[in-house]
């Protein structure tokens, strides 16, 4: 066995980076987002009233629009979200971790402050179920390129080319889907799109040990040249035949779609996003419950001890990506047969990369990557929806923030993010 | 991407054979090779979307004669205009029209081989650079405010502060992946293209907001014209596009040549990039030697943003001044083999695929997405060199294995792809 191998998968600088239990960061961040959330009070205050609409025409029964004071309110979330930063740094002052629930309720808090004064004095209703609803599509191929990224990372493999599988499924989904007239098939399409992306990501990282960054960049510029070409060659003196889709209807779920609040926005979707939530509990369970995800987790972290013990390395890291291209393709039809009926020139715009983020963010772990995928989703809408009731915050940095959380996460601040051992080793067989 | 065949262990061959087999299993063999089979692909594209070629196929088994004469329309069509596009029109009147082409290629070439060279230091250092993209942003920005924003001052001296500001821009971007890297081990590649997404944003919100770098009653994200005193001027006459930039990027590449080879920082870097453990227990400052050369790399991609805003669009710049390069320099990079001349004959290949592009597109109506297809193409085999020797049937560099040999080369090689 070659000794590079063996020794890479522990990052050089590990042993420095050791932290203590107790960590202060979690409190000092809290900290510092609240006096950040102060001065943006002091320096930009907003008078007038904050109106919230809670309610659609069909729910059981209407919930009236919620008018407040938007400075009371928001100095109100201020001081919850000072004392759970103050009760963080008593648990860290007394040794004890702090809970998950006091930075959860310190973000709902700050949330719902920036919400009240964004909104405020405006004389639209800031749509609650608009803006959860809007999110909740927004991040559908967030989500599930953040699967697809989990599967194939978790196995070893650095999937850059999230970007190129949503990409290739997005423009297969719509021309299977044109010429059959029917999503169904589209979006079957597009699993296969996807997971031949894997194929030739697998054929060069795999068996050809090629590194595997480079290789999924200059997937995703394949897949770009190679979608665009086609597009203006084949699609665009066709679009009636080849990029006219029928989407996939919405089909609401009796009783559970009326009611209020939640009912629109997890019980009125169509088949793909309801998938979606199968997906993601289906990836958990077959990832730590099934005697796959033993062998996929252990060619990820040791595929020398993996193949000591009798796994092929080679196989289980081909069959997680194949997987991985499937979820990540199926997330791709998302756009030519859910959101749009037609495939547009480079119409991932960048998802691939914030499902990329989602995956580091929600530290390689299914359910916490797609809760990622959900709150990048509803960062993005949460702009559209500000600039629609006309908010003082250009709509630039709301859309940067996925981008600067995902900073902080692999920097550390948001607690450690570790990716499996054996991520980006091409695995050669002594 | 072993050097060559271990001479002294095959004593029976005699020295001719040796020496083709030295040639065959050569790098570069294996580079040529790749931009073979790439343009190959490239053409069974461009053969099945193009019209004439679909309408005589209908017939294909009745006169396979017009198929064939098709096929050789389009695909000669489209390489012939990619070629006067690139390097030399033949149906131009006048020579300097003619050759107006080659110096197209050259300016395309610019940028390309300057960022190119900002990823091949990160490489080298064992860095992977992808935020040339938003790197390239903020240096046009930061090169741009100075080009219109200060005035009064003289010719040169504009210039070179514009420069620096570009420069400087770019590697303060690229230092914050940087330090990062050292102080947290944040990996570089997710930071880098985080960054590229809140660089776009960030020098978008200064585009749109007046008064930052909006031109003044402007309607539309882009900055005003650079100053006259701010531009670089041009090389061969006022005639041709090309300027000042080319002989800045042929600078550089002396200059990464001299750092990497010659200078004990660029010895620091290769050192951390082979193997970062060896370099701490030969006294190296890791992290120091990380954020270095990533500001050293963002510097060089600065340079290309400057030399964009400064030299090529110097009549105002939007929000795509950064025209893919970002990414395009990766490609270049891993063709060049993160080498200075490398960089420097990959960048000027590109130059030549870009310009001659947009004639195709226009004369032959091939799109220019091609280009991007045959670009990623390439450094797909480069990046697999069993590939292409088995395509070719290249013989294996030191195909006659000793025992315990494979493995240290297979170490090796691993190592080279990793860097």
């Amino acid at each position: 066995m070659t000794a590079a191998t063996v020794e890479a998968p522990k990052a050089p600088e590990a042993e420095n980076r050791r932290i203590a239990p107790v960590s202060w960061k979690s409190a000092v961040t809290l900290g510092v987002v609240t006096a950040l959330f102060a001065v943006l009070l002091l320096v930009a205050p907003h008078a007038g009233d904050a109106r919230f609409a809670l309610s659609t025409s069909g729910d059981f029964f209407i919930i009236p629009v919620i008018v407040v004071p938007a400075m009371g309110t928001a100095w109100g979330c201020l001081v919850l979200a000072a004392l759970a930063a103050v009760g963080a740094g008593l648990f860290t002052a007394r040794g004890l971790r702090t809970p998950a629930w006091v930075p959860g309720v310190a973000a709902f808090a700050i949330l719902l402050g920036f919400l009240s004064w964004a909104a405020a004095g405006s004389p639209r209703d800031l749509s609650i179920v608009g803006l959860l609803s809007g999110a909740v599509l927004l991040s559908v191929p967030l989500v599930y390129g953040a699967l697809g990224g989990v599967l194939s990372e978790r196995a070893g493999i650095v999937n850059i080319a999230i970007e190129g599988q949503l990409l290739a499924g997005a423009f297969t989904a719509a021309i299977v889907g044109s010429l059959t007239d029917s999503p169904y098939a589209g979006a079957l399409a597009a699993v296969l799109a996807g997971m031949l992306v894997s194929l030739v990501l697998g054929l060069f990282t795999i068996t050809y040990h090629v590194n595997q960054v480079i290789v999924g960049v200059v997937l995703n510029v394949l897949v770009i040249g190679l979608t665009s070409f086609l597009y203006s060659q084949v699609l665009v003196p066709d679009a009636a035949t080849l990029n006219t889709t029928t989407r996939f209807p919405r089909v609401g779920i009796p009783l559970l779609e009326n009611i209020p609040v939640i009912g629109p926005v997890l019980f009125d979707q169509t088949i793909i996003v309801y998938l979606m939530f199968v997906a993601v509990g289906l990836v958990w369970f077959a990832l730590f419950r099934t005697r796959w995800g033993l062998r996929v987790r252990a060619v990820g972290e040791h595929p020398l001890a993996a193949d000591t013990v009798g796994i092929d390395v080679v196989r289980t890291r081909y069959n997680a990506l194949l997987w991985a291209g499937a979820v990540a393709g199926l997330g791709g039809a998302f756009y030519t047969v859910v959101s749009l009926s037609q495939f547009n020139r480079e119409m991932t715009a960048g998802a691939g990369f914030i499902a990329l983020a989602a995956v580091i963010f929600g530290k390689w772990h299914p359910v916490r990557a797609a809760l990622a995928g959900l709150l990048f989703g509803f960062a993005s809408n949460l702009q559209s929806v500000l600039s629609v009731v006309g908010s003082p915050v250009p709509s630039q940095f709301m859309l940067m923030v996925p981008y600067v959380v995902t900073i902080l996460a692999v920097a550390g601040l948001v607690g450690r993010s570790r990716p499996p051992a054996a991520e980006g080793i091409p695995y050669v067989k002594g | 991407m072993t050097a060559g065949p271990d001479t002294e262990h095959e004593p029976t061959q005699d020295r001719w054979a040796t020496a083709l087999q030295e040639i065959a299993s050569a790098r570069w063999t294996v580079a040529v090779g790749a931009v073979v089979l790439a343009v190959l692909v490239g053409s069974v594209m461009i053969a099945f979307t193009d019209e004439g070629v679909q309408e005589a196929s209908v017939y294909f088994f009745s006169r396979p004669s017009d198929t064939f004469a098709a096929l050789g329309d389009a695909i000669g069509g489209a390489y012939s205009a990619l070629f006067r596009g690139s390097v030399y029109n033949n149906r131009a009147e006048t020579f300097a029209q003619a050759i107006r082409p080659l110096t197209e290629t050259l300016n395309y070439a610019t940028p390309l081989i300057a960022a190119g060279l900002g990823v091949a230091v990160a490489f080298r250092a064992g860095l992977f650079n992808i935020g040339g993209q938003g790197q390239m942003l903020l240096a046009a920005a930061a090169a741009g405010w100075v080009g219109f924003g200060v005035k009064g001052l003289p010719f040169p001296l504009h210039l070179l502060l514009a420069l620096v500001a570009g420069i400087a821009a770019g590697a303060v971007w690229a230092g914050i992946a940087g330090l990062l890297k050292a102080r947290t081990g944040a990996h570089e590649v997710i930071v880098t293209i985080m960054l590229n997404y809140v660089g776009f944003y960030l020098v978008f919100y200064m585009l749109s907001t007046p008064g930052l770098l909006r031109a003044p009653g402007s309607a539309n994200p882009k900055t005003p014209p650079t100053a006259e005193s701010a531009q670089l001027p041009h090389l061969v006459g006022e005639r041709f596009t090309l300027h000042w930039g080319f002989v800045l990027a042929l600078l550089a590449v002396v200059g990464v040549w001299w750092l990497l080879n010659r200078s004990s920082l660029g010895f620091q870097f290769r050192a951390v990039g082979q193997n970062p453990r060896a370099a701490r227990v030969a006294g190296i400052d890791v992290p120091r030697a990380t954020t270095i050369a990533m500001l050293f790399a963002g510097g060089l991609v600065g340079l290309a943003g400057a030399s964009q805003v400064l030299g090529s669009v110097t009549n105002g710049f939007s929000s795509d001044i950064d025209a893919g390069i970002g990414f395009d320099a990766i490609t270049v990079a891993l063709l060049g083999g993160s080498g200075p001349w490398g960089v420097l004959a990959a960048g000027i290949l590109f130059g030549a695929f870009k310009a001659g592009g947009s004639t195709m597109q226009v004369s032959e109506g091939v799109p220019d997405e091609i280009v991007l297809v045959v670009q990623s193409l390439i450094v797909l085999f480069i990046a697999a060199p069993p590939l292409v020797r088995a395509i070719f049937r290249l013989p294996h560099p030191g195909t006659r294995k000793r025992p315990g040999a494979g493995d240290r080369r297979r170490a090796a090689k691993k190592k080279e792809v990793t860097a």
